[in-house]
C-alpha cells in the first residue's frame, strides 16, 4: 500500500495546481493519473484565463458577467471567489514562467471574449492551455512531488456509513497500466479528485478520449451527489468532421460567422443583436444549428467561421494554432478561406457536489476543475473562465487538504432544511439492475463493503443503508477492502470468456447522447435516451475483457472507463428531464422559457438503494455585498 | 494468437531494440477463444470489405505476456476508408471493430497531448495528425524506434522523461517582483525568440529520429537541449541563471554531441527549429567560455 498525506487524482490543471499548494503548506503529496501530466486534455483549452488585472476592470464586474453568463444557476459564493482569486493566481502562474501573450509595454495580453464586459481574458497565443498544463507541470518537477502516472484510479475507499454525510475518504484504488497491478493508495489528510470532464458520453465532443466522467462516477457511487448535471456547453466552434476546437478567440479577435446566403446571421436574424458573434456560447450555438435546421446552413450541416480579414500577421501572432487545427484536421487554410464549424459538445458546468473549498460531503474527499460543481458556471460557462476555475479552486482544495484554515465555506453540501425531493417520470427504471453476486461487472459501490453484505445477494449499487456499520474500520483496512473489491471486478472482467466488448456499448451510449441529449431537447428524446441506456446498463452485465494479457490492457481500463460513462450519462439525461424549462444550454422544445419562480435551484442526484435519488437545493444568489437579481440575458 | 483471416504475419523488420520475450506465459483461454474470435473478426472483415471502401494497415504487433504474440510480427487490417481518416482513427477502428487488444497511447487526438507518435510508413509522426490519404498503402504502423517496446505500439517513455527532467525544467529566477499583482514584464521580441521552444508536447519523435541518441543513451537529445534553451534565452531569467544553463547542457552528453543532421527538426509535429535551438546553445557554450580564457 503506498501512503501519502494528500492523495490527488488526475494531473491536469487543477490537480496539478491543487497538488503544488498542498505541497507548498507542508503536505506529503502525491499525484496518481492515468496519463502522463503533460498528456493532460488541459492542453487542449486554447482561450484564455479571465482575471480583472487591468484599471477599468474589477473582480465585480467579473463576477457580474459570470452570474449573468451562469443565467443566474451560479452560487455567488463561488463565483465572486473565482473573480477575487485569479488575478493573484493568473500572476503567480506568469511568475512561474508561463509564456503568456505580451503587449509592448511587457505586460500580459488581454482579449474580449463571449459575454464579457471588459476584455478580461489573459491568454498565451491560441495555446493557453498547453502553457498552463506545462508550466505547472514544470514546479510539480521542481518541487519533486511524487508522480505515479499512468495509475488508472478505479475506485475510492470509503467507510461504510447509511448517512454518506458521516462517510470518510481514506484513499483509493489504483492499477498500474503498464504491468496491471492493483494496489491501495493510503491518503491521511484527504482524496482531491480532479479527473476532468465526461465528453466521451458524446461522440462529436472537443473533448480526449480519456475524458470519461472517471472522478464524478466514482465520487456518485460512494454517496456524494452529481450537482446540475443536464448542463452541458456545446461549443458553437468545432470542426465538424472531427470535434477539434477553433477557440472562441477568433470570435474575440474579430472572427465572423456566415450562413450559407452569406449572411452574418448572429446579426442579421436578430440572434444577438449587440453582440453578434460576442454573445455567450450557448446563444450562438443555438443559432448556428437554427440555421442549419431552417436550410441556411452549409452541407446541411455546418456554418462558416471566417477570420481571413483580421491579415495573416495578427493571426500568425494570436491564432496561429487555429491555422495549423484547421489545415491538419480539416484540410482547410484559414487564411484563404473560412473554417467550416458546428457546435460540439465541449464542456460539463455540473459534476461532483463541493463547497468553495473544494470539499465534498464525504469528509476527506475533494473535487476540483471541470469534475466538480462548486456551481461557478451555473447553466452556460462563459469562455476564459474554466481556467481560472482549475488555478483558484484548486489551489483551495490543496491548501484546505493539507490542513489549512481556509474559513468556513458558505456554500453548503448535502440536504439541508432547504433541500427538496423531486421526481420525474422516467420510462425505465433507471440505476443499478439486481444481478447476483458474480455479476460484478456492474462495478458496485464505491463504498466499503464488508464481508458479510457480499455475502447476501444484493443489487449492485451497494445499499450502505441496508445494514448499519457496527464497527468503525481502520482506515488501512478501509482501504485494503477496496482493493479486494477491485480485485474481484477485475478478475471477474478477465476471466469472463464470452459476452459483449465495451466499444460496442459505448458507441451505442454515445449514438443516443449525440441524438438525445443534444443542444435542443425533447421530452420524448431524453425517455429514448434513458431507456437506450438502460439497455446498455443491461448489456454491460455482460461486459468481457477479450485482451488476456496485464500489460498495458487498455481493454480492460476502457471496460472499467465504460460503467462512469452509463452512470454519468444517465444523471444528465435525468437531470434534463426534470428541468422543464430553458435555462442557459439546456434548452427544452416543450418549455421555452426561464421559469425562475421554480428552477432558481440546482438539481442533484444521490446513489441511493442503487438508484439516482433525485433532489433540489436553492440558488444562493446574495454574494460578499449585493445580491444578484436575475435579468433577462440579452447580448 | 490468431486473429484474423485477413491477418498475415510477417517477420519483424522495425530497427527498434524490443524487450527480451519473458518466460512463456500460456493461457489456455486464449487457445479456447481463438475459433470464435476468427469468425467473428471473419464477418467483420467480410462486412467491411462489402460495403466500403478500404484501407489496409500494417500494424507492429508484440506482447511479452501472451505466447502467440511473444515473437514480433505485424498484422494486418482492413478499415472502411473515409475521407479526412487520420491514421489514429484507423488504429482505433481496427481496435474497436477487429481486435480489442491492439494497444496504443492516445487521448486528445488533436496533436496536442503528444502521446500518439508513431513510426509511420518508414518516419516519425503523430498518429492523429496524419491523414491517411496522404501515405501509400498499405500503411505501415510501427513503435517509435530506439525505444523498448512495452507492446504493441506502446514504448516505454521513462528515459525521454528522465531527459527533459535532467535540464532543470523549470522557470528560475531570484528577483522576484515586488507587488503580489505584479508581474514579471517580457518583451514582445524576447517571448517570441522562446515561443517555439515552449511548444514542446513531449512526443518524442525527435528523439527518436536521433542517430547519436540511439547510440548514447546518456545524450540529453533534441527535446530536452531545445527546453533548456526555451529557459535559458527568456530574459526574465537573468544572467547568473543563463551561465548555470548553459553548463548543464554542455557538459559531456549534452549541446557537443549533436552532429547537425536535422533529422529530429524534420519530423517535429510542432514545426520547432531544434536543430536551430542546439547550434545556437553551441554559440552561446562558446561565447560565455571565451569570456573566462
Amino acid at each position: 500500500m503506498y501512503e501519502h498525506d494528500v492523495l490527488v487524482v488526475g494531473a491536469g490543471g487543477a490537480g496539478l495546481r491543487a497538488a503544488i499548494a498542498a505541497h507548498e503548506e507542508g503536505a506529503d503529496v502525491a499525484l496518481v493519473t492515468k496519463l502522463h501530466p503533460v498528456r493532460s486534455h488541459t492542453g487542449a483549452a486554447e482561450g484564455g484565463i479571465n482575471a480583472a488585472l487591468r484599471e477599468g476592470d474589477s473582480w465585480q464586474d467579473h463576477a457580474y458577467d459570470t452570474m449573468k453568463g451562469s443565467d443566474y444557476l451560479g452560487d455567488a459564493p463561488a463565483i465572486e471567489t473565482l473573480c477575487q482569486d485569479s488575478p493573484q493566481e493568473t500572476i503567480q502562474l506568469e511568475n512561474w514562467g508561463m509564456p503568456f501573450s505580451r503587449e509592448e509595454d511587457g505586460r500580459m495580453s488581454q482579449r474580449p471574449f463571449g459575454g464579457l464586459s471588459f476584455p478580461r481574458t489573459t491568454y498565451a497565443g491560441a495555446e493557453t492551455g498547453h502553457h498552463l498544463l506545462h508550466t505547472l507541470y514544470q514546479q510539480v518537477v521542481k518541487r519533486g512531488i511524487e508522480v505515479y502516472d499512468e495509475w488508472y484510479v478505479s475506485r475510492l475507499a470509503v467507510t461504510e456509513d447509511p448517512d454518506p454525510e458521516k462517510r470518510q475518504c481514506h484513499g483509493v484504488v489504483g492499477y498500474d497500466v503498464q504491468t496491471g497491478e492493483v494496489a491501495g493508495f493510503r491518503a491521511r489528510d484527504g482524496v482531491i479528485l480532479a479527473t476532468g470532464g465526461p465528453g466521451q458520453v458524446y461522440d462529436h465532443t472537443t473533448n480526449a478520449v480519456s475524458n470519461t466522467g472517471d472522478g464524478p462516477a466514482m465520487a456518485y457511487r460512494a454517496g456524494v451527489p452529481m450537482e446540475d448535471m443536464e448542463f452541458i456547453q456545446f461549443h458553437p466552434t468545432t470542426l465538424p468532421s472531427t470535434g477539434v476546437l477553433i477557440s472562441e478567440g477568433v470570435r474575440g479577435e474579430g472572427g465572423i460567422l456566415y450562413n450559407e446566403k452569406g449572411e452574418r446571421f448572429m446579426f442579421e436574424h436578430g440572434y444577438a443583436s449587440n453582440s453578434g458573434e460576442l454573445a455567450s456560447r450557448d446563444v450562438v450555438a443555438r443559432a448556428e444549428l437554427t440555421e442549419v435546421n431552417e436550410g441556411r446552413g452549409i452541407n446541411d450541416e455546418y456554418v462558416h467561421l471566417d477570420m481571413r480579414h483580421l491579415g495573416e500577421e495578427r493571426i500568425i501572432d494570436r491564432l496561429e494554432n487555429i491555422l495549423h487545427l484547421a489545415g491538419d484536421f480539416e484540410g482547410v487554410d484559414g487564411l484563404v478561406e473560412p473554417m467550416p464549424v458546428k457546435p460540439g459538445q465541449h464542456y460539463a458546468m455540473g459534476g461532483i457536489e463541493t463547497d468553495e473549498n473544494g470539499e465534498t460531503l464525504v469528509s476527506g474527499l475533494y473535487a476540483v476543475g471541470e469534475c466538480a460543481c462548486a456551481s461557478v458556471h451555473g447553466a452556460n460557462r462563459l469562455g476564459g473562465n474554466a481556467l481560472p476555475e482549475l488555478i483558484v479552486f484548486g489551489a483551495r482544495a490543496g491548501r484546505h487538504a493539507a490542513g489549512t484554515d481556509l474559513g468556513e465555506a458558505i456554500i453548503e453540501t448535502g440536504r439541508t432544511e432547504d433541500t427538496e425531493i423531486g421526481e420525474v417520470d422516467t420510462p425505465v427504471a433507471p440505476g443499478a439492475i439486481h444481478a447476483d453476486d458474480e455479476a460484478v461487472a456492474d462495478g458496485g459501490s464505491d463504498v466499503d463493503d464488508s464481508e458479510s453484505r457480499r455475502d447476501a445477494t444484493r443489487s449492485d449499487g451497494g445499499d450502505p443503508r441496508s445494514e448499519g456499520a457496527s464497527v468503525i474500520p481502520e482506515p488501512d483496512e478501509v482501504v485494503d477492502r477496496a482493493v479486494q473489491a477491485e480485485n474481484r471486478r477485475v478478475d471477474h472482467l478477465m476471466e469472463k470468456e464470452d459476452g459483449v466488448q465495451q466499444a460496442e456499448l459505448r458507441e451505442k451510449l454515445q449514438k443516443t447522447m449525440t441524438q438525445n441529449v443534444n443542444v435542443f431537447r425533447t421530452e420524448e428524446g431524453l425517455k429514448q435516451a434513458l431507456r437506450d441506456i438502460r439497455e446498455v446498463r443491461e448489456q454491460y452485465q455482460d461486459v468481457y475483457v477479450d485482451d488476456p494479457s496485464r500489460t498495458f490492457n487498455t481493454d480492460l481500463q476502457q471496460t472499467i472507463e465504460m460503467r462512469n460513462l452509463i452512470d454519468t450519462a444517465e444523471a444528465i439525461t435525468l437531470g434534463a428531464l426534470a428541468r422543464d424549462e430553458f435555462r442557459g444550454a439546456h434548452w427544452r422544445q416543450e418549455y421555452q422559457e426561464r421559469r425562475d419562480e421554480k428552477w432558481l435551484k440546482h438539481t442533484l442526484l444521490s446513489w441511493n438503494d442503487g438508484t439516482p435519488e433525485l433532489w433540489f437545493k436553492p440558488v444562493i444568489l446574495e454574494g460578499e455585498d449585493k445580491t444578484y437579481e436575475p435579468k433577462i440575458r440579452s447580448y | 494468437m490468431s486473429t484474423q483471416t485477413s491477418q498475415e504475419t510477417e517477420e519483424a523488420e522495425v530497427e527498434s531494440g524490443q524487450a527480451e520475450p519473458h518466460s512463456p506465459h500460456q493461457d489456455r483461454r486464449m487457445q479456447e477463444r481463438a475459433s470464435k474470435e476468427e469468425r467473428r473478426q471473419r464477418l467483420n472483415d467480410e462486412r467491411t470489405r462489402e460495403s466500403e471502401e478500404t484501407v489496409e494497415i500494417k500494424v507492429f504487433r508484440y506482447d511479452p505476456e501472451v505466447e502467440a504474440k511473444q515473437e514480433p510480427r505485424f498484422d494486418t487490417f482492413h478499415v472502411p476508408f473515409e475521407k479526412g481518416m487520420t491514421v489514429l482513427d484507423a488504429v482505433m477502428y481496427a481496435r474497436d471493430h477487429h481486435d480489442s487488444s491492439l494497444t496504443f497511447r492516445h487521448s486528445c487526438r488533436q496533436a496536442i497531448c503528444g502521446s500518439d507518435a508513431f513510426f509511420i510508413n518508414g518516419r516519425q509522426r503523430l498518429g492523429c495528425q496524419t491523414q491517411i490519404a496522404e501515405l501509400d498503402t498499405p500503411v505501415r504502423i510501427e513503435p517509435l524506434p530506439h525505444q523498448e517496446v512495452v507492446k504493441d505500439l506502446v514504448v516505454d517513455m521513462d528515459s525521454f522523461y528522465e531527459q527533459m527532467e535532467a535540464v532543470e525544467p523549470y522557470f528560475q529566477t531570484e528577483e522576484k517582483p515586488d507587488g503580489e499583482l505584479e508581474e514579471q514584464r517580457q518583451s514582445r521580441e524576447n517571448r517570441e525568440k522562446i515561443k517555439m521552444g515552449t511548444r514542446c508536447i513531449w512526443c518524442a519523435s525527435c528523439m527518436s529520429s536521433c542517430n547519436i541518441a540511439a547510440g548514447d543513451d546518456s545524450y540529453l537529445g533534441p527535446a530536452a537541449i531545445s527546453m533548456a534553451y526555451r529557459f535559458a534565452m527568456d530574459e526574465r531569467e537573468g544572467d547568473e541563471m543563463k551561465d548555470h544553463r548553459l553548463r548543464l547542457i554542455e557538459q559531456e552528453h549534452g549541446v557537443w554531441r549533436c552532429q547537425t543532421q536535422f533529422s529530429c527538426t524534420n519530423v517535429c509535429p510542432k514545426d520547432i527549429p531544434l536543430t536551430e535551438h542546439i547550434q545556437e546553445l553551441k554559440r552561446e557554450a562558446v561565447k560565455k567560455n571565451l569570456k573566462f580564457w
